[in-house]
This record gives structure tokens, sequence and C-alpha cells, in this order.
């Protein structure tokens, strides 16, 4: 784009650069291209695509949980191997940056639960922070069934 | 105090193939909005300016732009918040360019504007039935939606009518819940056939934008995600139990 002067009234004559490809009375409109990176405009776009792309991890402990459960119905040299590829040092850091992105996915998707969530006791309404604070106790507390069943499991 | 370099898009097709950027200097003014440095220029500097503006005090909704690349009404932004210059101003994002800012779109309800399908009110009782009665509690249902002024900086602020033009967008979905949630109409059957189509809640990504940039908070990205739920809840219902009528 070209940045025209604006000196003086009226600015660049406008019949003096004509555009070759201007139809009168069926104006063609500027339709602006929409950049690949178009969500690096400003940080809640950003926010919005790590939640979305995070979401690729959810799908990827779901298939690591099945991969698991694979090695287990192979028999024991099976899960012996599966567990020694676990152990691995970039298998655990690649983990643990998975770990991260599915919190972040967690986070962001209980915090806009209230939004779409709207009960009523009643005619009155249960007010949004009431809603989320229920869905991280929820959260909580399948969390913790969970590392209770692996903590059981391992002094079994 | 130092002039403020103004950086405004225009576009007059008759002349040049896409848009360009004019560049105007106005004083400072202490208080002064973005659309009174807009009005100066028009009035001293450039007549040929062209941009939609009316009641200079938020409730007309025509005076939206693009300031630094975000939606504001201009007539609410001061200068000062959007120095160091240049300012740049630029026509509501992902609207067809026309003339020069403010100049980019039919607005809500206009020609085929997409809340003609489903923003507005329907059914009711005749006119000699008497008055309507409605609780402060009904009235809080919907009262929140009912304060879009129709400016548009919702659907300049989402991604996703930029990419697909046919989505009808965060306010006019808020407003058919402006409807759907008040106890006197009778439109929701209606509005469910539109609503719940690809183009209608579903285009939504909950990028949650418009509710970010709306001057009045009235929250479109929250009536969208409220109507996901009712149109599943709905869907669940006519599969479970064929027979009840909606």
């Amino acid at each position: 784009m070209r940045t025209a002067s604006g000196e003086g009234w009226g600015g660049a004559d406008p019949r003096s650069v004509p555009n070759p490809e201007h139809t009168p009375y069926h104006p063609r409109w500027y339709r602006e291209r929409i950049p690949l990176f178009w969500w690096l405009r400003n940080r809640r776009y950003v926010k919005f695509i790590v939640r979305e792309l995070t979401a690729v991890l959810v799908l990827y402990a779901a298939l690591l949980l099945l991969a698991l459960v694979v090695a287990v119905d192979r028999g024991p040299s099976a899960y012996a191997a599966f567990q020694e590829w676990l152990a691995r040092p970039w298998v655990l850091a690649l983990h643990l940056v998975i770990l991260a992105g599915l919190l972040f996915h967690t986070v962001t998707w209980l915090n806009l639960a209230p939004k779409a969530l709207v009960l009523r006791i009643g005619r009155r309404r249960i007010s949004p922070g009431v809603v989320l604070v229920a869905h991280y106790l929820a959260w909580i507390g399948v969390s913790a069934l969970v590392v209770a069943a692996v903590v059981a499991g391992m002094g079994a | 105090l130092e002039p403020v370099n103004l950086q405004v898009q225009r576009y007059r097709p008759e002349q040049e193939l896409e848009p360009v950027f004019e560049e105007y200097e106005v004083p400072y003014r202490e208080n002064w909005m973005v659309l009174d440095a807009l009005n100066h220029v028009k009035d001293h500097l450039d007549g040929t300016l062209s941009y939609r503006w009316a009641c200079r005090m938020g409730v007309c909704g025509s005076c939206g732009m693009m300031v630094n690349g975000e939606p504001v009404l201009t007539c609410a932004t001061y200068v000062e918040d959007v120095l160091p210059d240049p300012v740049r101003i630029e026509p509501l994002r992902g609207f067809p360019g026309r003339s020069g800012p403010g100049g980019g779109h039919f607005g809500l309800h206009g020609e085929a504007g997409p809340g003609e399908a489903v923003a507005h009110p329907a059914g009711g009782a005749p006119l000699e039935e008497g008055e309507y009665l409605q609780t402060p509690e009904e009235v809080a249902d919907y009262k929140q939606y009912s304060m879009c002024i129709n400016c548009m900086l919702c659907y300049a602020a989402c991604p996703i009518y930029e990419l697909e033009p046919d989505f009808i967008g965060p306010a006019a979905i808020a407003l058919a819940q402006r409807y759907n949630l008040d106890s006197r109409d009778q439109g929701q059957e209606e509005r469910m056939d539109v609503l719940s189509q690809h183009d209608g809640v579903w285009a939504c990504t909950f990028v949650g934008e418009c509710s970010v940039v709306c001057p009045k908070g009235v929250d479109p990205a929250g009536a969208i995600q409220r109507y996901k739920l009712e149109a599943t809840a709905e869907w669940f219902r006519s599969v479970l139990m064929p027979w009840r009528k909606p």
C-alpha cells in the first residue's frame, strides 16, 4: 500500500490517477486477504489458538492410555518394554511438556464453562462463580480418585 | 503540545486498485476523542474524507472503526489513549471495503444483514388483551442482550466472521437470545431453525473476542455458548422423546 499525501483541501485529485479497472455504478468491493498468521494480531487470539491446538494433546493422552492397555494385553514383556520406553529421558521430557499443555487446555476450558452453563434454582440464577468452583471441585475429585487408584495399585 | 499524526485508510475504487493510507496532522487537544480528530480533518484539512458518525455519545453505534488494529467506537476512545502516533484508522475488519473508515458495512438489520433472519420479536398476544407483565427476574434474563447498539464491533473482532462471511455472527445471535429469553416472545422455534445450522451458532469456536470489544457489555460469546447447550439439549430431547412436540 502506498501512502498518499493529504496536504491541503481535497488531497490528491481523484481524477488524476484513474483506476483502469474501475466500473462505474458496479463497484467491486475491496476485500482484504486474511493473513495466515491472523492469530498473532493480539494476545487473546494467540491464547485462543493455543487452547484449540492443545486439544490435540488430549487426543494424544487418550491414545497413550490405549497403547498402555494394548501393551498389558500383549503380556509382561511388552508391558515392560512399554514402561522402559516411557522412562526414557526424552519421552519423559516430552510428556512433561504435553502435561503442561493439557493443564492449560483444562484450565482454560473450565474457566469458560460458566459462560455456557446458566443454571437456576427456582427463579434465582446460580452465580457463575459457583458453577466455576463446582467444575474445579469435580475435576480435583476425579483426579484424586485416579491418584488413589494408582497408589493402591502400586502398593499391591 | 505536539500535533498528532493520523494515518487514515481511504479507498476510492475509481482511482486506486486497493486502499491506501493518507496522513493528516491534527492538533493535540486534551479530552479529544478520535472522532473529534477525524472531524477536524473533515472540517479543516480534507473535505473528501468519508466516515459515519452521528450521536457522539456511544448510543447510535455508527462510528465504529479499527484504531491501531482494535475495533472501537471512535466517539468513546480518547486520542491520548491511542498515542504514540501515528494513529492508524481503518474501516471495521471483515467487511468489504467501500469508501473510507466507517463505510464498510450495511449494519445488522440492513439489506440482507445477518440480523434479519433471527433478531426480531415474534408472536405475542393481540393488543386487546392488555399489557404484558414481567417480573424483575424475567427482565433480567434478557436485559443485557437488549443493550446492543448494532455497532458491529463484535463482527470486526471475530476472526470466524472474517474467514466465513456466511456466519450470522455475534450480535445477531445475542439479539436472537434477547428475544428467546424474553417471556413475551414466541419465536424460539423459528429461530432454532436458523441458529442451529452450521452458519448459526456452530460456526463459532468461542474465541471470545466479541465480548471483549463490546462497548455495551452484551457478552455475545456467552449468548452463543448458552445457545449451543440449548440446541444440543433440544436435539437430545427430539431423539429420546420423538413423540414430544417441540
